[in-house]
């Protein structure tokens, strides 16, 4: 087992075995249905799909409650699909917790980060900005962004103002510094992208050697 | 929210005894020097309750050898082994940031009856 899908709950503190005082995000974690086993010879690669969360059945159409009903579960608000190496050892409609997590394991959570607009190069790239005041006309701009005459031209990847936020990010190597299996809830040390109720997907952390 | 505070509520200490700004107290503090752990002493008045929920603190002032020392702890940090209520205080304000540029007989605060 790999990963779960979850929504971020908030953030607060918490202390641990060596109490010492410790950053959490608390995510609720699972329980998640597996909806589709994908196989080598039907797909052409090995993957399981995991749905979170039922949807009432007047959200969903026919097609969607057909696909669920082959699984025998209900409609899921949310779908992910997680390669696996050896598909046989998951059975459909088959239900996935966060017992699959433990203490001190790492995990990477990927989610889709807070919106913050049209930004500019002081939010965004955290460019110093300008003196401001004293003769100075230069505020919160970027200043120059390039050459002259030669190469009459602005360079790809300069950094300069646009939207900000609202994309998908990863954050890696979090450590788990508790499971509340009955809870179905993780605690999670450090922050996770996304605004609180915001869907987040949690896996083991594929930086960690062994 | 309630689910967050849920988390919290399982850290939460409740033996502690009620205290809050004016009062002295005795503060014992485990310190690990080393593999060996002893309980460290530390007396002065409270001058503040800070935050809350399991983020709650309180900074404790004393003054030792003419130098003003002032700590912070977690309330709820299971580093504290003891909180001994010496004296309780008659004080108008919740933070006694006041204190700080008392000397002597300024500093002293009320005892309550």
């Amino acid at each position: 087992m790999q990963g779960l899908i979850g929504r971020k709950l908030g953030m607060t503190q918490t202390f641990t075995e060596g109490d010492f005082l410790v950053p959490v995000t608390v995510v609720q974690a699972g329980p998640c249905v597996i909806s589709q086993i994908k196989t080598e010879e039907s797909d052409g690669y090995d993957a399981i799909q995991i749905g979170f969360e039922t949807r009432k059945d007047k959200h969903s159409n026919k097609a969607e409650q057909g696909h669920f009903a082959k699984a025998g579960v209900g409609v899921a608000k949310t779908l992910k699909e997680i390669r696996v190496d050896d598909p046989s050892k998951y059975k459909l409609g088959q239900t996935l917790n966060v017992e699959s997590f433990a203490a001190g394991e790492k995990a990477d959570v990927t989610a889709v980060s807070k919106g913050k607009g049209f930004s500019g190069v002081i939010k965004r790239w955290n460019f110093s900005g300008g003196p401001g005041g004293h003769g100075s006309h230069l505020h919160r701009g970027p200043g120059s962004i390039g050459m002259a005459a030669s190469p009459s031209r602005v360079i790809k990847g300069k950094k300069m103002p646009g939207q900000y936020g609202n994309v998908k990010k990863t954050v890696t190597n979090l450590e788990i510094i508790k499971v509340v299996a009955d809870q179905n809830i993780l605690l999670i040390k450090g922050a996770v992208p996304g605004a609180n109720g915001s869907i987040v997907f949690i896996r083991k952390s594929e930086r960690t050697a062994g | 929210m309630h689910r967050i505070s849920a988390i919290e509520a399982g850290h939460l200490r409740a033996d502690l005894p009620e205290f809050g700004p004016g009062d002295t107290v005795k503060v014992h503090y485990r310190v690990v020097e080393g593999s060996r752990e002893r309980t460290q002493l530390f007396q002065g008045v409270v001058i503040g309750r800070q935050n809350g929920g399991i983020r709650e603190t309180f900074t404790v002032r004393k003054v030792s050898f003419g130098v003003g020392v002032e700590r912070i702890f977690p309330v709820h940090s299971p580093k504290i082994s003891k909180i001994e209520v010496v004296s309780r205080g008659k004080v108008r304000r919740a933070k006694l940031y006041y204190l700080r540029d008392k000397v002597g007989k300024q500093a002293r605060i009320k005892e309550k009856r």
